[in-house]
Parts: C-alpha cells; structure tokens; sequence
C-alpha cells in the first residue's frame, strides 16, 4: 500500500504535507490496535446508521459525520485520561463514543429524544457528557476554543492536574477567536491540547484557498507554542502525537497539534461534494483509514478477514439495538419547554407559550356585550 | 447605613464577595495595574493578586469566552467590559454561548458568570463610545440584565449577580460613578426579576432603569414641588427578566405613563415597557404612552449636538405636561417650564 495518489494530490496543492509514515508494523502490542481497529469500526458503522436515520427523516437539522476521521478520533482521546476535559465542534459524535459516553444516548441525542445525553436539547451539534467530561460539541465555527481555554484556565486556579483537549477544524485557524485564545493560552501558561483537524476542506472552499499559511500548526509559532503535525489516518502516529501534547499541557504549557485527515463525505449528511474531482474520490477510498488499517491488521498477522469479518458483525448487531432503543425513547413533553430556562430560578421569568397572553385571559371585547 | 458612590459601592461589593467566596475573580483589560478605566477595582490586584484580577490583552471575545469555560467548571468569574460598546467584540461568546450553555446541554453545565460594562453617552466621547445597546442582551433568553441606579443597588444587585448561576450582564453607566446615595452596611441581595416603586403617586407613572430612573425621580421630585404633581416612578432594576405586574399594576393605578429611556426609540427597551402596557392596561389607559428617547443618529461629539441628541429632564416634564394634558389633568400652579 503506498500513499502516492494522496500525496500527490496534496502535492498539487501549494504546499507539501511533511507526512510521518504509516506505522503499524507494532510499535505497540497487537492488543492496541485491535483495539483501535474495533473502536474506529464502530465509529463508521455508527455514522453510517446516522446518515441513514437521517435519510429516513429519523434525525433533522444538521448532521456532520466522522467518516475517514476514525483514526485521528480513537488516536487523540487514547492519549486523554477520564479526568481530563473535551471540548468539541460539531462533528462530534465520534468523540462522544471514543470519550466513552454510551452511544445509545447519542443516538437518542440525534433521534431528539428524552434519553439523549442532552436531553434532546442540543441534537448533532451539541452533544455534552459531564461524567465523561466531555463539555460540548458547539455549533458555531471557533466558539468552544475561548470556552476550552477558560477550562484549562479554571484547572490552572486550582492547581489540578487535568488538562483540557480542544479540538477544531481547519477553517476555525482563521477565525479571531482562535487567535485570542491562542494568545491568552501562551500568556497565562495554560494546560490546553489545541487540536485541528485539518481535512482538506471547509465546506467546500480548501485549506490553501481560506488560509494565508496552510501549514496550519506553524500558528503557534506566533504564540510561543509548542507544534507539530500528524498523519491522521494512522492511529498510532495520532496517539503518540497526542501523548506527547497532553504531556506538555500537563506540565503547564498549551500545545497545537495538526492532524492531517480526510472527510470521505459531503460537509453534512446532505452535501454531495460535487466540488470533488473522480481523481479525489477515489483517492479517499483508497486511503480510508478503516480498510487501510484492517488490511494492515490482515498482512500483518495481527488478525485475519474471518475474525474481521465476525467483529463486523458484532458491530453491526450493537448498531442495530442502539437505533432501536433511539426509537423506542420518548420524545420530550411539551410541559417540559422551560424547564431550562435559569439554573437560579428568579421573578417574572417568562414561561408564556407562543399564542398565550402576556396577561391571564385574552380580554373581551366591551362593544359587544 | 453609610453615604457613599456608586462607583464605591461597586468596589466594595467586588471585594467583600472575593474575601467571602475565592471562587470569585476579575477578569478584563486594564482592571489590575492600571485600576480600571473607571477605577472600580482600584487596589485589588495589590490586595488579591494577579491570580484573582486578571488584566487581559485587548481580546474580548477571547477572554469573555474564557470566563464562561471558567464558569462551566464552577469558577465565578466577574468580567470587565471596558464599555458596553466593545462588547459587541465578545457578542458571540455572550449570545451563542453564555447564553445557551445550561439549556442546549439539557442543564448539565451552568454559567455563573457576571460581566460588568457601562453605557452611557455625554462624555462627548463620539458615535462608538456612546451607546446604550444594553437591549441586545436583554433580548436573549438565558442571560439575565440588571440595570442598578443607585449606589444601594449596585451593592445588592452586584451581590445577586455573582451568587446566580446564570449568567449576568451587569449595566453600570458612565454618568452615575460619582452619584451618591445611602448603601446598606448588610450583605442581602437584591431579587433579580424585580422593579422597583422609588416615588409612590397617582397622577402618572415614570417608568426608566439606569442612568434614566435616576433622573426620573429627579423630575418627579421637582414636578411635586413645583406643580404640586403626585407622580409615581419606577426603576426596573432588571431588564431580562423584565417585571411586568410592577409597571402594569402602577399605570391601573395611575392611567397614565411616560417611559424614559437612554437607548434608542425604535424597538428599544421603552418599546417593550410600553406593549406591556398595552397588554395590561389598555382599558385603564386615559392617554397613549408616551416615550422619551435618544434621537435615532449616530452619537455626534459636538457638544451641541450631543446635547441635543440625549434625552433631558426638560423633554420628560415636556411629556409629562403634554400626557397629563391630554387627560385634562389640572395642574395646582404653573409649572416652571410651561
């Protein structure tokens, strides 16, 4: 297997990807990335039963997906322990299943209903775990990168010893809350992981034609913070990569990883990216972290196709009874509505529905009686 | 009972809730070595350290947003927003953020977070330093807007609004720094979601919040002594939640109002006041509302024209006069400015 055509086509882009080469011949046990295949496995078949229960009209509004990001997933949340905070965008269901949160809620989380692990509140965009610290996948592009920073800020005033991981796209490099925060971080000498995922694209618009230096991880050079860059198809690199950051931030310094990657699909569930070219498609499908990995674990001895296939299986079983239970919750009450309105309760809250009176009954008319 | 400043009270309330809670801190640009643009946190760094008065880089929307991930992990950071007008910088954050934190994640994670900013204009301090945009905020479901008028209630609002779990924008104004007023020596908080009956009457209701209810209890005072008019006034105090029976219960009483506002006219905090009314009210009504508002311009800095641009006490009497006479309210003697 050789990564020329991705290469090349990164090459015909203005800059050249500094690529670490694949690595699985074990660096670590077989164990490790069994684990990883399994974890990786189960996010793509979860996102590909999403993209159907969105089709099926199961799941509304928008709907970004995992899909060819699976290494760079389970390889960055590998290196974070369970006291450590994430915050997130909103391509995040499959961070939410590697930060362990039962995949069972995020599905009810995007069917919108009452056992959604936010209530049915948030929906694909706003996923949020307190017990597994995972504090949100936020909808708007660069709004949890001041947020992550606070935490990693409110860490440091207590002299604990979690550190927060914050994870980005691309375009978010470009955003002024990026560089604010990035500056605060370096000043205050805060124990954040700053992650982007660079997957080539926006939405449609790339890397080379919305950034100035598309070598993104040289921004924390203006910041004083420490950088590199990964290959993000390979889960081991991703986790060294990662272990690594989190040890810088542990010991009080922010650091700024790029995880190069892919995004096999359109920008959401609904984008049929016809701005990619045949060449390009095709090049995604030969570099899918997924297959490349199950037949990395084949040629390797690590496992064979009937023991991958069965595993398969199992995923897909699991997937199954995950959606079903999504089905079965129950959709919130409408009694329910303001039910969030303050977390300290206070005077004259409005709790007016939207064809009620501000004021008790609607008044009669005095002409007619 | 002790005579202070608002701007006194403000200091003190940030420092005896700092000595009470360490959770509580400061946050926002020049607020430590330099004292604060407005002096409110004169001496605090010296006193509490850098951990806890934190001077910023010029990033508002960088360091607004780091108090709402300080909060979300149970910190209660006292933000600093050098003017009202700078915290459209930080709108995102406050809005898309602060604001939708506790709902959106179904109440797993809440806010408590109290961001301080004055508004105010005729400082002659132009069109982007003048504005009184505090409505944007007021808008919002989630955040909570108080708007204190006196030095008693900047102390016991500022107390409300760090010990809530909700966020807070807190409206101080750049005129009222240096008013003074009596301030309790106890440490009981104010009830957010209340207005206030400052001047008890029944010839008309005067209903403003900031800067405005101060001088609207001014005029009311001044109209009693002069017209022998009986006027009741209102403070809201909290402007999200805004406290509807208060102003409602009034103008049954009163069958009259004028609303005073420092904000723009067009759909500007005076608007709501006055559909509240018409909610509420409508059959007590002897006369439309009226309201009293800054001329829809760009702040200018010429003095005269700033001056004309900001509502004065004279242009409330004027409504005041012009309501009461549309009623056909007689007047005991003939006011001074007829």
């Amino acid at each position: 297997m050789t990564d020329e055509t991705r290469i090349a086509r990164k090459k015909s882009k203005r800059t050249t990807i500094a690529r670490i080469p694949m690595n699985l011949n074990p660096s670590g046990p077989a164990e490790r990335l069994l684990d990883f295949y399994r974890e990786m496995l189960f996010i793509r078949r979860f996102e590909e039963r999403a993209a159907r229960g969105y089709t099926q009209a199961l799941i509304g509004g928008y709907c970004h997906l995992n899909l060819g990001e699976e290494a760079a997933v389970v390889g960055l949340i590998s290196a974070l322990q369970p006291a450590d905070y994430l915050f997130t965008n909103y391509r995040e269901h499959g961070y939410a299943i590697a930060r362990g949160t039962d995949p069972k809620r995020i599905m009810a989380e995007l069917y919108g209903r009452v056992d959604g692990v936010s209530k049915g509140w948030g929906g694909s965009m706003h996923m949020f775990d307190l017990t597994h610290r995972l504090l949100g996948g936020y909808g708007i592009v660069g709004g949890q990168v001041p947020l992550a920073t606070g935490a990693a800020l409110a860490i440091d005033y207590r002299d604990g010893e979690e550190v927060v991981m914050c994870t980005m796209g691309d375009g978010t490099t470009n955003i002024g809350a990026f560089h604010e925060s990035l500056n605060i971080a370096g000043l205050w000498d805060l124990p954040i992981v700053y992650v982007i995922i660079n997957n080539g694209l926006g939405m449609g618009t790339t890397v080379e034609k919305s950034s100035a230096e598309p070598e993104l991880y040289k921004r924390g050079a203006a910041y004083r913070i420490e950088s590199a860059r990964v290959d993000g198809l390979d889960p081991i690199a991703v986790a060294d990569a990662a272990q690594h950051a989190v040890e810088v931030a542990r010991a009080r310094r922010p650091y700024l990883l790029e995880v190069v990657s892919e995004r096999l699909r359109g920008h959401s569930v609904v984008d049929p990216a016809k701005y990619r070219s045949a060449d390009e498609v095709a090049s995604l499908k030969e570099h899918d972290p997924v297959h490349t990995l199950a037949t990395r674990l084949v040629a390797d001895g690590i496992s064979d196709d009937a023991t991958l296939a069965g595993m398969d299986q199992e995923v897909m079983a699991n997937i199954e009874e995950i959606a079903a239970f999504a089905d079965a919750s129950a959709l919130p009450d409408e009694s329910t509505l303001f039910d969030y309105n303050y977390a300290t309760p206070v005077p004259n809250d409005s709790r007016r529905l939207p064809g009620e009176p501000l004021f008790g009954a609607a008044p009669t008319s005095g002409v007619n009686q | 009972m002790t005579l202070m400043s608002y701007r006194q009270a403000l200091h003190d309330t940030l420092r005896s809730e700092m000595l009470r809670d360490e959770n509580v801190f400061l946050m926002g640009e020049e607020i430590g070595v330099f004292e604060g643009s407005y002096k409110i946190t004169a001496g605090l760094l010296e006193e509490f350290g850098e951990k806890r008065v934190r001077d910023t880089p010029i990033a508002e929307e960088g360091f607004t947003g780091a108090a709402i991930g300080a909060a979300m992990l149970g910190l209660r950071p006292v933000v600093e927003i050098m003017t009202i007008n700078f915290s459209l910088l930080a709108l995102d954050q406050i809005v898309n953020h602060a604001a939708k934190i506790y709902g959106m994640f179904g109440g797993q994670a809440r806010v408590p977070l109290v961001i301080r900013t004055p508004g105010g204009g005729g400082q002659q301090l132009g069109a982007t330093h003048s504005q009184n945009i505090e409505l944007y905020y007021a808008f919002v479901p989630g955040l909570k807007v108080v708007a204190p008028s006196t030095p008693a209630d900047a102390k016991a609002l500022l107390i409300a609004a760090i010990r809530d779990d909700d966020p807070v924008l807190f409206l101080e104004n750049l005129a009222l720094y240096n008013t003074k007023g009596e301030v309790p020596d106890h440490d009981t908080p104010a009830m957010i979601g209340k207005a206030a009956v400052t001047r008890e009457g029944h010839n008309l209701t005067l209903i403003g919040y900031s800067r405005m209810a101060h001088v609207a209890k001014k005029v009311a005072d001044q109209l009693a002594d002069h017209d022998g008019l009986d006027i009741e006034v209102i403070d809201l105090r909290s402007l999200r939640p805004l406290d509807r029976q208060t102003i409602v219960e009034s103008v049954k009483k009163t069958h009259a109002a004028v609303i005073v506002e420092d904000d723009w006219l067009t759909y500007g905090i005076g608007a709501e006041v006055a559909a509240t009314i018409s909610d509420g009210a409508f059959d007590y009504l002897d006369a439309p509302v009226r309201r009293v508002a800054m001329a829809e311009v760009p702040m200018p800095y010429s003095k005269t024209l700033e001056t004309a641009a900001l509502p004065s006490e004279n242009d409330i009497i004027q409504a005041v006069y012009q309501t009461l006479d549309a009623i056909g309210h007689r007047r005991s003697k003939a006011g001074p400015h007829d």
